[in-house]
């Protein structure tokens, strides 16, 4: 029985820390007043990239920061669109969330002779008997979140471009220089995310290694209200639901479900909670509308 | 002459042309840096469409199914909703048409009639669903719509296990009963007199057995100027562009937002919910089967809809032109190995410079003001 337990948080934090790096994606995008539905393109980016350096490096450290950065580039052109041109922040997300898995499809047939998923990576990131160092990296990381959003002046700097970028504006802050860096952050934090389903829960990149999680982190993000340990907390109640598909689809297990009806699970509960909550929160003010300096 | 150049910059349609123009450069570039040969990927992609009567007919077949998941997100557009559940809905449309057209016995015509019914009503309440999470609790329809698809998903992989729907120990289940099959001269063509006229026409013969040619094409025109009828010449049309234009106005008008959010979705789901009926109707194997990731119509409709300006009737081209370049994609990578996948990348830039179309505005209220500048 404590076995089955230990194994069952096990497995949730492995598949909590890739949502929770992609929520906290979500919460400062969000926050600095800027909507990222392109986060699961970003993660796709990221997995790939995570995957792809560190089959040809070895070194899993360094696939995973490539992640990182591959998921901040592919930001850096949702930033573009959102924060100078004005454009609708849904449809750019869509562009990305096209962008990302062409991007990482391209690129692995490139280099991995015709094929869309990557060769297994010789090394995954280090583990202690089944957790994955991503997962103290991921708490660690929604720690430095919160202590920056709410204990810093770059938080409350974040936080006013978010809220009322205009008064911000007349506070002598650089309104778009803040959004730039959150929506770039929010691209290195997602392509983390993706990292770390291809360096720790799984070792090689599929066409659906990322299906729909960058999504569920968005939900996470609104179920949490927009704050860093919150979305953590809806994470791990996802990653949960994840744990759960893998412990009740095994062989042994007490009841017998088909395993198409247990997968609904994560994306089943996602709808419940946010008909639960989502009328108790409430985004950002600015959140989605662009700014134009001077109106 | 440069205000007629920023006059022009600002037309919408040309801003679409050029988002297309500059995905085949984003994608030229892509494909110079990964080693591809642009030039001949290009021409391979746009001849291989032309090269026999055959492949044309392919790319007519695929253009069926993106037309009405196009219609569905544009029309969705119109009343300020995204609708991303393409998917989910073509998918609850397949399962509703599969199981109505091979469990019950009917005669022909009404059968089919019947399949397309049902599977409209089907995909119009999955829609509708998430109408009302969006109308009644206020969830972002973007999120509700992708956890659907990924539950319709699913729940059609459960079906195919389900005795008497999936055939055992197959990837499929039952197929729709072939008096309700929408291919054209379906019977004919496997008759022996049918078999003895073709062997002497060879064009013919490939494209009757060689393709799953059938009527639905003709029915998804016919849906595209049914929406442009209901949108622009009916009251109710009337009252979901209102909502989409602005919603405040709208309600104080004293038109009912949340329901014209729930209706809209209804008729969004039905448009992707017959687009599933027509898929099974019309192209083998006339069953569903089972699915590792989504069939991609959904999110198709995405870019036809933008492509087009939500404009119905421009759907059709554009669902034209997307499917033209999908199906020269695949045969591009079967014939020169260059990766399929620069046609999603070229999709995803076309669908930015549509997000960032004020681009376009921004460049011409320049060149304009330079103009005045110039003047003085």
């Amino acid at each position: 029985m404590l076995t089955s337990i230990l194994l069952a948080i096990s497995i949730t934090l492995m598949y909590s820390a890739p949502l929770i790096f992609a929520g906290l994606g979500g919460v400062i995008s969000e926050n600095a007043g800027v909507v990222n539905i392109g986060i699961e393109g970003m993660m796709t980016i990221g997995a790939f990239a995570g995957a792809a350096v560190g089959y040809f490096t070895a070194n899993p450290w360094l696939g995973f920061l490539a992640g990182g950065l591959a998921g901040g580039m592919l930001a850096l052109i949702h930033a573009v669109a959102c924060i100078s041109f004005r454009a609708d922040q849904t449809i750019s997300g869509v562009a990305i969330n096209f962008l990302g898995p062409g991007l990482a499809l391209f690129l692995s047939r490139k280099l991995f002779q015709g094929g869309t998923t990557t060769k297994p990576v010789p090394n995954q990131l280090p583990s202690f008997h089944g957790n994955y160092v991503t997962i103290p990296i991921v708490l660690l990381f929604v720690l430095i979140m919160w202590f920056v959003l709410y204990k810093t002046s770059v938080g409350l700097r974040i936080r006013a471009v978010g809220e009322n970028p205009a008064a911000a504006d007349t506070l002598g802050i650089n309104v778009y220089k803040v959004k730039y860096l959150s929506v770039f952050t929010s691209g290195v934090l997602s392509g983390f995310g993706g990292a770390a389903m291809t360096l720790a829960v799984v070792s090689n990149f599929t066409p659906s290694t990322i299906s729909g999680q960058g999504f569920i982190a968005l939900a996470a993000v609104i179920f949490g209200k927009w704050k860093p340990h919150g979305t953590m907390c809806a994470c791990l109640l996802f990653g949960f639901a994840q744990a759960l598909v893998v412990i009740l689809g095994g062989s042994n297990s007490i009841i017998q479900i088909p395993s198409s009806i247990l997968s609904m699970l994560p994306y089943v509960l996602t709808l419940i909670i946010l008909v639960a909550f989502v009328g108790k929160s409430t985004a950002p003010k600015a959140d989605g509308i662009p700014y134009v300096k001077g109106q | 002459m440069r205000y007629k150049i920023a006059e022009l910059l600002n037309k919408s349609v040309i801003k679409i042309v050029l988002a297309i123009v500059l995905g085949f450069l984003v994608g030229a570039i892509a494909l110079i840096l990964a080693g591809y040969d642009p030039i001949a990927s290009y021409s391979m992609m746009i001849t291989s469409i032309f090269s026999s009567p055959q492949n044309m007919v392919q790319v007519l077949i695929l253009t069926m199914p993106n037309i009405l998941t196009g219609l569905s997100v544009a029309f969705a557009f119109k009343t300020g909703l995204f609708n991303i559940g393409g998917e989910g809905q073509y998918l609850v449309g397949c399962m509703a048409a599969v199981i109505v057209g091979g469990e019950l016995k009917m005669p022909p015509v009404i059968n089919i009639i019947v399949i397309m019914l049902v599977a409209i009503l089907a995909g119009g309440l999955y829609g509708a669903l998430a109408g009302l999470l969006k109308a009644k609790f206020g969830i972002h329809e973007v999120i509700t719509t992708i956890m659907l698809n990924w539950i319709a998903l699913y729940f059609n992989n459960y079906l195919i296990s389900v005795p008497g729907i999936g055939v055992k120990n197959t990837q499929y289940s039952i197929a729709i009963k072939q008096n309700a099959w929408t291919n054209i001269l379906s019977n004919w063509k496997t008759s022996s007199s049918g078999k003895a006229y073709l062997a002497s026409h060879h064009t013919l013969a490939t494209i009757l057995l060689g393709t799953d040619i059938n009527y639905g094409l003709i029915i998804a025109i016919a849906a595209a100027i049914f929406i442009w009828f209901l949108l622009y010449k009916t009251t109710f049309g009337y009252q979901v562009r209102a909502v989409g234009l602005n919603k405040e106005a709208a309600e104080f008008a004293g038109i009912g937002v949340n329901k014209n959010i729930i209706m809209t979705m209804f008729v969004a789901g039905g448009l992707a919910g017959l687009a599933g009926a027509l898929q099974m109707a019309g192209s083998a194997p006339h069953a569903l089967s089972t699915l590792a990731t989504e069939p991609g119509y959904g999110f198709n409709g995405i870019t036809v809809a933008l492509m087009a300006n939500s404009a119905p009737i421009g759907c059709i081209f554009t669902a034209f032109l997307l499917s033209g370049l999908q199906f020269g994609g695949s045969t591009m990578q079967m014939n020169l190995g260059t990766p399929s996948e620069v046609v999603n990348i070229m999709i995803g830039v076309i669908v930015f410079f549509v997000a960032v179309a004020s681009m376009f505005t921004m460049l011409s209220e320049k060149i304009k003001k330079r103009r005045v500048k110039n003047a003085d």
